[in-house]
Formats: structure tokens, C-alpha cells, sequence
């Protein structure tokens, strides 16, 4: 069967260097699956004629459900009949990433029964990513995925499936646990999940500490980034061990620092914590002698989204800390505030963070109870959210005429 | 009094009925249709559960285009054979 692979001389090109090759994967599963074998045709056509050859489904879907389908068409069916439908399946991920091999074959076996047998783990979402099946074939693909506690995630406008770090299970620097947040808000959020209610899509994405490696604050329309409020905590033998086996401390970690918070004495390392903004930057250059403070919880930062309609945005500063502790009730109910005021008043196809620089965050704040504080500031000088109804009375103007 | 999960959804189903063609509607905007119509005899739980109503029954269904709407089960324009 290999011999009828079609000639991909422009494909072929992405199989050379030293990275993994997506085009090397279709090949070897085109050897068993004649859907993957029309993709390869279909895209060394798209490539050399460049153009798109993709129709997109918007109403494929298991029943019940809102999201998780992407539907998806060859807009060349005669010509490559195997990708006539070519749909994808969100599958939501277990918190972290983690599986055993078990559910992972067991993923697979349906995938290659029910599919393409292409995976791609994991979507930018965080999700499972299953590429290329039937109408037909959704809902077996669905049944079978349920018997092995696999559920679908989220896609249009609904609540995307949340997505975490792999937090304490494998991070010493984890404030707080990415995994069990995530998963209380994946079950606490189901119907919000599967039935798109929202004017556009939600993102929830948990870091356990500020080196994000979620890139939450890019991403996430509420990011939820572990911290602490007390002081790094250092050990400053093993400051002078780093500094002994010939590490530059003044350069490499002092000179460093965004809020120029140490300095380095050749002898012990000073920290004015007050300034520190909690970089990681010394943390990750000398990880046997700093750790985060004891004291830690997380930033709530709201309205980062990728450049769709408007251009990219980072989150900015909800809640400078709080603890993030089971039932997570804090969260839960500005939530539920956040989205009761922005499916009312939101446009279509409009992230939150968009909403909220339409209206202001000063009335956002004020719609959904929250005090601003001086960590709101994203941007100083820019937004000082000066509130003067609280300065200038009703009347004040007169008096003031009067007076003049 | 306060109106039944079923009468809203019947409500929200000729809405959706009505509009089928001429406006896509989001689940929001059904709910704030119904709540004009019927006042204070609904509340948006209520709203919530006759949307979940109409999408398990499958008399109406989800789709997808550019943002989510409700629509009637309709055969895909883009769809193959």
C-alpha cells in the first residue's frame, strides 16, 4: 500500500532537518489509511497551487452538544474522496497531561477505528486533538470516548475547556495546584462548556507560579498565576556555593533583576523584597538557593486573548493575590458576576478583554463589586481610574461658580 | 405566574422559527427576547433549561459561524454527500 502514496515533492521539502515533521507522521499513517493518504494529496495540491482546498462545517456536532466538532470539508471531494469529511474532534485533556499508556491506546484504538488515526497531542486549547472523521462516524467516536471517561471540550463561544500547568505534580514551583483548580472548574462548568452561551469564546488557563508556562497571560480571558505575598526565601550557602563554581551573581542575577530589588555583597545576597515583582528571573538562575516565599495563593489577571478581531492583549491585574483553596468560592463568584455582565451587555464575537476596554475598567469594576486597586494599573499615567464622583458632590459646581 | 421550562421553549422555538433565514440567533438573544415577552414570569435558570430543552430534544441545534447560534436542523451548506 505504501507505493500508492502520492507524489509530494513540495511536502517533502518539510521532512528534511533535525525537527519532527508532521508530513513524515501523515506518511506512515497514510500506509494504513486511505484518509490520510487523500490529505497528503490534497495538500501537496494546495501547496503548489496555493491555495486552501478546506470547507469549514459549522453545524456537525454530537447531540446535546454546542462544541468539540469542528466540522470540516474537502472543497475537492471527487478528487480525493477520503477527506470528503475530514472533521475534528476536541477531546478535554486530564489536568496536567497526564495519562497512563492504557488511555492512551485506548485513545488511539478508537481514533484509528473511528478515524483518520491522526492525533495532534495537544492543541494550542490543551486539548486532545483528533483530525479527520466522518459525520457518520462522530457520535460511535463520542459513545466509545465516554466509555473510557474521555469527554468532549469546548470550542465556538462557549467555556473552552480550562487548561493547567503540570503544577505540584512536577513543579517545585507551584504556588498553588493547577490541577485540582482545573479540574473543579472543568466539572463546576459543564453546562457553560458544552453550550455556548457566551457572546464569544472563554479561556481559563492555570499557571502555578510567574514563570507561566502556560503562557496564560497571553492567552487566557482569566488567567489564574500562582505567586506569594512574603519573601523569597533564600539560602545564602548555596548562594555562595553558585558563586564559588564560578557563577557571576552580580551579572547574571543581580544586574538582572527588572526592579533592581538585590545586590550582592560577595558575601550574602539582600533582598528588598517590597520591590520584587516577582520575576522568577533569580529564581530560575539559582534554584538550589531561592524558592518562592511560603506564603502563596495566585494573581487573578483578566482579558488576554490572541489577535482576532482586535489586536493581541495581556490579561491585567483583577485580584493582586489570593488563596487558592477548595471550594474556590472567591473565584467562582466573580466569575459567575464577570459572565452575568458580559453576556448582557457584550457584543457578538467580542473577548472579554475587549469588552472591558470598551466600557472601561472602572465601570467593569464597579458592575461586577470589585475595589480597584493600585496593581489594576496596567498602564501608568494612562488609566489612573481617579474616580471624582467620589471627590466632587452634587452641588459643588455652584458653589464653586458662587464663590468665583 | 411563572411560565413552564416548556412554554418558554416553545416561545424561543418559533422565535427561532420565525428568525430561520433572516437572523441567526445566540443563545443570549433568545433569553433576552423571552425575557421582554414575558417579564418577570421568567427568569434567565429558566431560559437556560428551555435552550437545553430544544438542543436535547433536537428540535432545534447548535451551530457554528463565526460565533454560536441556535438554529433549526438544517442540512450544512458547506456539507458533502
Amino acid at each position: 500500500m505504501a507505493d500508492n502514496l502520492p507524489q509530494t515533492p513540495l511536502l517533502n521539502e518539510l521532512e528534511k532537518g533535525a525537527w519532527p515533521s508532521f508530513v513524515k507522521e501523515i506518511k506512515m499513517a497514510a500506509k494504513r489509511s486511505p484518509m490520510c493518504r487523500d490529505l497528503l494529496g490534497q495538500l501537496e495540491q494546495s501547496y503548489r497551487e496555493k491555495i486552501g482546498y478546506w470547507k469549514h462545517g459549522g453545524i456537525v456536532g454530537v447531540m446535546g452538544y454546542g462544541g468539540g466538532v469542528i466540522g470540516r470539508y474537502s472543497a475537492l471531494p471527487d478528487k480525493y474522496p477520503g477527506i470528503s469529511h475530514f472533521h475534528t474532534m476536541r477531546i478535554n485533556q486530564p489536568a496536567g497531561w497526564f495519562y497512563t499508556s492504557k488511555a492512551l491506546r485506548s485513545i488511539c484504538d478508537i481514533w484509528e477505528k473511528h478515524g483518520s488515526g491522526l492525533t495532534n497531542m495537544h492543541g494550542s486549547t490543551g486539548d486532545i486533538i483528533l483530525l479527520g472523521t466522518t459525520t457518520a462516524h462522530l457520535e460511535p467516536t463520542f459513545a466509545e470516548l465516554a466509555k473510557i471517561d474521555f469527554d468532549i471540550g469546548g470550542s465556538g463561544s462557549d467555556l473552552r475547556t480550562p487548561s493547567c500547568c503540570c503544577g505540584m505534580a512536577r513543579c517545585e514551583w507551584a504556588c498553588y495546584d493547577t490541577m485540582a483548580l482545573t479540574y473543579d472548574l472543568t466539572m463546576h462548568y459543564q453546562d457553560e462548556l458544552h453550550r455556548p452561551a457566551f457572546p464569544y469564546k472563554f479561556k481559563f488557563k492555570m499557571s502555578g507560579c510567574p514563570n507561566d508556562c502556560v503562557a496564560s497571560i497571553a492567552r487566557a480571558d482569566m488567567s489564574i498565576i500562582g505567586t506569594w505575598r512574603d519573601d523569597i526565601q533564600v539560602d545564602q550557602e548555596a548562594v555562595r556555593e553558585y558563586a564559588k563554581r564560578g557563577m557571576d551573581i552580580t551579572s547574571d542575577v543581580v544586574n538582572n533583576c527588572p526592579s533592581k530589588c538585590m545586590d550582592w555583597d560577595g558575601k550574602e545576597l539582600h533582598i528588598e523584597n517590597s520591590f520584587c515583582v516577582r520575576c522568577m528571573h533569580c529564581i530560575n538562575v539559582m534554584p538550589k538557593a531561592l524558592r518562592p516565599g511560603k506564603d502563596r495563593g495566585a494573581t487573578i489577571l483578566i482579558g488576554a486573548k490572541a489577535p482576532i478581531i482586535e489586536g493581541a492583549m495581556l490579561s491585567s491585574v483583577l485580584f493582586p493575590f489570593i488563596k487558592i483553596e477548595p471550594p474556590y468560592t472567591q473565584i467562582k463568584n466573580t466569575v459567575d458576576k464577570i459572565w452575568d455582565l458580559w453576556c448582557e451587555e457584550g457584543k457578538n464575537r467580542e473577548r472579554v478583554g475587549e469588552f472591558i476596554q470598551r466600557v472601561g475598567l472602572g465601570n467593569f469594576l464597579e458592575a461586577i463589586d470589585v475595589e480597584p486597586v493600585p496593581e489594576m494599573v496596567a498602564h501608568p499615567r494612562e488609566n489612573p481610574y481617579v474616580f471624582y464622583e467620589e471627590y466632587f458632590e452634587e452641588g459643588d459646581d455652584e458653589e464653586e461658580e458662587e464663590e468665583s | 405566574m411563572a411560565k413552564s421550562v416548556e412554554e418558554v421553549a416553545e416561545a424561543m422555538f418559533n422565535m427561532v422559527k420565525d428568525a430561520a433565514g433572516q437572523k441567526k440567533l445566540k443563545p443570549m438573544d433568545l433569553t433576552k427576547n423571552v425575557m421582554q415577552l414575558f417579564g418577570d414570569e421568567v427568569d434567565k435558570q429558566i431560559c437556560k433549561e428551555a435552550i437545553k430543552q430544544l438542543i436535547n430534544s433536537g428540535r432545534c441545534v447548535y451551530t457554528y459561524f463565526g460565533g454560536s447560534y441556535v438554529e433549526l436542523p438544517h442540512r450544512e451548506g458547506a456539507a458533502n454527500d
